[in-house]
């Protein structure tokens, strides 16, 4: 706090309006709460439907999934689960993390891992369903 | 990173303490936040003791008494004493609004007081708020309009269009909102913060201004405006019981609407 006053020489209005607007932010802001949204049903029955299968033996849990309206809402579950994580997870990282660097490459490694584990994920459940 | 705990130069220290007149009987003790720059060093917390049978009921009253009978030093921002003018903003017992409007009975025990978070310190209880006044600047707070002004005839609303400014106009600019948002905290230098983003709302809801399109291009930021994550802390410590939190996501409203 003390002594911070005069770190740098630029008016402070120049450096308010820095770079200028970067006339983007609404898309994000709305995708967070249209897979929020999706995630409310998604969720419910999920836990409701692995609360079912509790005695089930692993035969059962494969059919389970690769029954087609069951794989289908699983799909879904797991495209929205792992948007709206790495929404999530984008927006605390820019929070937090001031270095650029550091910033970037976290920003990189989220979006990469997202959409691997999302892959893989749909992969497993596509392959049960398609009876691999 | 944002940061968690005082720089080491920052960490306040214990310092002088004004004892209360021979007889006083009604003492309440005020731990006041110092920092001089010319003398530099740490920050220190001296201590008060105020004789409540002659002092005057709010904060800024005890302030003003101790700057006038106890210790000149003292520095504090003041100018109307009656919650118009948004200069006497400081952290009260834990929670920034006007001296001016925070009665001292309203505190249990010792009054701490401190400078807005977050913000250098230029002395005392005054802090800089160079940044939040160019961010003021930025959102451009003035009626815009490409209609050039009649000569004979005002700028006319009506009853409901002028309704839609209440809540928004009686705003004193203390910023008391925006010193109290973890995430201006952070990101202070690229958010705009509660207090401006409201002055910015003001002139958008305005039914009079023709540049809405503009101030919603020049907000829609990730930074700008989406660092507001409904913490609330700005409603809660308005000292003018208004609501900024409704502002920002009236704005965030029409982002979506205009798609």
């Amino acid at each position: 706090m003390a002594g911070k006053t005069m770190q740098s020489m630029r008016n402070p209005l120049a450096r308010v309006r820095g770079l200028g607007s970067a006339k983007e932010g609404v898309h994000h802001w709305w995708a967070q709460r249209l897979t929020a949204i999706a995630l409310v049903p998604l969720t419910i029955w999920f836990v409701i439907s692995i609360a079912g299968l509790a005695g089930v033996d692993h035969a059962g849990a494969v059919a389970w999934i690769g029954s087609a309206p069951v794989a289908v809402l699983l799909v879904l579950l797991i495209a929205a689960v792992y948007w709206h994580a790495q929404l999530g997870v984008q927006v605390v990282i820019e929070d937090y993390v001031h270095n650029e660097a550091v910033k970037l490459t976290a920003l990189i490694a989220l979006k990469f891992a997202a959409i691997a584990l999302g892959v893989a994920s749909i992969f497993a459940v596509l392959r049960l369903a398609f009876g691999g | 990173m944002a940061e968690f705990t005082l720089p080491a130069n920052s960490k306040v220290k214990i310092g002088d303490t004004y004892k209360a007149p021979e007889g006083a009987k009604r003492i309440k003790t005020f731990k006041i936040y110092r920092w001089d720059p010319d003398k530099g060093g740490n920050p220190r917390l001296d201590t008060y003791e105020i004789d409540m049978d002659t002092c005057a009921p709010m904060v800024l009253d005890a302030l003003i008494k101790i700057k006038n009978e106890i210790d000149t030093t003292l520095t504090f921002r003041r100018s109307c004493r009656e919650g118009i003018c948004g200069s006497c903003s400081m952290n009260i017992d834990g929670t920034n609004t006007l001296a001016c409007l925070k009665p001292i009975n309203e505190v249990d025990g010792e009054v701490h007081i401190y400078p807005l978070p977050h913000m250098p310190v230029i002395k005392d209880l005054v802090p800089d708020l160079s940044v939040p006044y160019a961010q003021l600047a930025s959102v451009e707070p003035w009626l815009q309009t490409q209609t050039l002004p009649s000569p004979t005839e005002e700028r006319r609303q009506s009853p409901d269009e002028r309704a839609k400014l209440d809540g928004l106009w009686e705003c004193v600019l203390c910023f008391c909102c925006t010193t109290s948002c973890p995430s201006y905290w952070w990101n202070g230098d690229r958010y705009l913060g509660p207090a401006v983003l409201l002055q910015a709302y003001r002139w958008i809801a305005d039914s009079r201004d023709e540049f809405t399109g503009e101030r919603l291009d020049a907000l829609e930021d990730p930074f700008r405006l989406y660092r507001c994550h409904t913490i609330m802390n700005c409603t809660k410590t308005c000292p003018k019981s208004l609501n900024p939190a409704k502002a920002i996501a009236e704005i965030k409203k029409l982002m979506v609407l205009r798609q």
